[in-house]
């Protein structure tokens, strides 16, 4: 676990390095992220424990965002102010997002049959 | 006022100094989140960071305890968003096969996604009269944390605003993503993952991976992928939209 555990924060740090040295606008984890794909991708097979630790650390994505979130008690002022305003845009936007980005893949899909290897 | 008995007082004061309590605090409104998520019947719109997040404001306006303050004790759980974003390579690898042959929807669909939820999201805001430093800071919602609050900062935006927008887009997606799809009948799960984290970056990905791995898998491509055509596209729009 340790291990597993080391991998990730290495392939962070690394991602980090690649975002600073070479002033890209992606953060370093995304950078990470990548790194790590193509170390996969090299082995050929993900090792066990760090299976494991990803999948613990996936499961409760959810639980990382809350200290973020808390963030909101900040900025009280201005969202009472504009609360109907920024609402409508975030449900409405969203929402509509959603929507287009689904119809687009299911379309482009069926289209490029991109469909057929599901079957 | 019902008088504190000094030695309460003392714990207290030594307790809300320390990481200790504000971590505690943070893993048990996120367990009675999920409790209350379960105990409705896993209902899409009891959302556990919501509900987290609303008793944590609650419990830190009744202390007196200021936001740094608890983010001292929080960041340790804050910190493990970029080991789990790395991690989100591990699915990526064990579905490659499948993201492989969806290379040319998921393009399309990121284009058009990113494009919508930027336009969509300045012009609601802008037909309701919000101010142009709120508009600013809410545009890039849709793309995960430091990259909103990097486009935020180029745009005129308030980053720190605008990391607020992109939690509550995150929790609205995650909220309505499933009734959604299951209204408009969408029984594909790489369309279903892709456009929540299209939509609603990290959060959305998290109720993807809960809902089915390989729409978790789909979700956490589109969070990357949208992060980095948003850095790209949002000043742009912004400076085309006024």
């Amino acid at each position: 676990m340790i291990a597993a555990l080391m991998a990730l924060l290495a392939c962070q740090v690394a991602g980090e390095l690649v975002a600073r040295l070479l002033g890209l606008p992606i953060p370093g984890p995304v950078i990470g992220t990548i790194l790590m794909f193509a170390l996969l991708l090299a082995r050929g097979k993900v090792p066990g424990a760090l299976r494991d630790v990803a999948r613990g650390l996936l499961t409760n994505l959810s639980l990382l965002f809350v200290p973020a979130g808390v963030g909101i008690v900040q900025h009280l002022d201005r969202i009472r102010g504009e609360w109907v305003g920024i609402l409508a845009a975030l449900v409405g936007s969203t929402v509509l997002t959603m929507l287009v980005a689904v119809f687009v893949f299911r379309l482009v899909s069926r289209l490029s049959g991109a469909d057929r290897e599901d079957a | 006022m019902i008088p504190i008995p000094p030695v309460i007082e003392d714990v207290w004061v030594y307790l809300s100094t320390t990481p200790l309590l504000w971590l505690t605090a943070t893993l048990a409104a996120f367990l009675a989140g999920q409790w209350l998520f379960e105990r409705s019947g896993r209902r899409p719109l009891v959302n556990p960071v919501a509900i987290a997040v609303v008793l944590l404001i609650v419990l830190l306006k009744a202390t007196g305890t200021t936001y740094q303050t608890y983010f001292d004790g929080a960041q340790f759980v804050h910190f493990l968003l970029g080991p789990a974003t790395v991690a989100l390579a591990v699915p990526l690898h064990q579905n490659f096969g499948a993201v492989r042959r969806a290379a040319l929807p998921m393009l399309a669909a990121l284009l058009a996604g990113s494009v919508t939820a930027v336009v969509s999201a300045v012009a609601i805001a802008l037909a309701f009269g919000v101010s142009l430093e709120t508009m600013r800071s809410l545009a890039p919602k849709s793309v995960t944390t430091p990259i909103a609050m990097g486009i935020a900062e180029k745009i005129g935006g308030i980053p720190s605003l605008t990391a607020v927008m992109v939690i509550i887009t995150g929790i609205i997606g995650a909220m309505t993503v499933t009734p959604l799809m299951n209204l408009l009948r969408v029984g594909d799960w790489r369309a279903r993952g892709f456009a929540a984290g299209v939509a609603s970056h990290g959060i959305g990905t998290a109720r993807a991976f809960q809902v089915n791995e390989v729409a978790g898998t789909f979700a956490g491509i589109a969070m990357a992928l949208n992060g980095i055509a948003t850095a790209i596209m949002a000043p742009l729009l912004i400076s085309l939209l006024g």
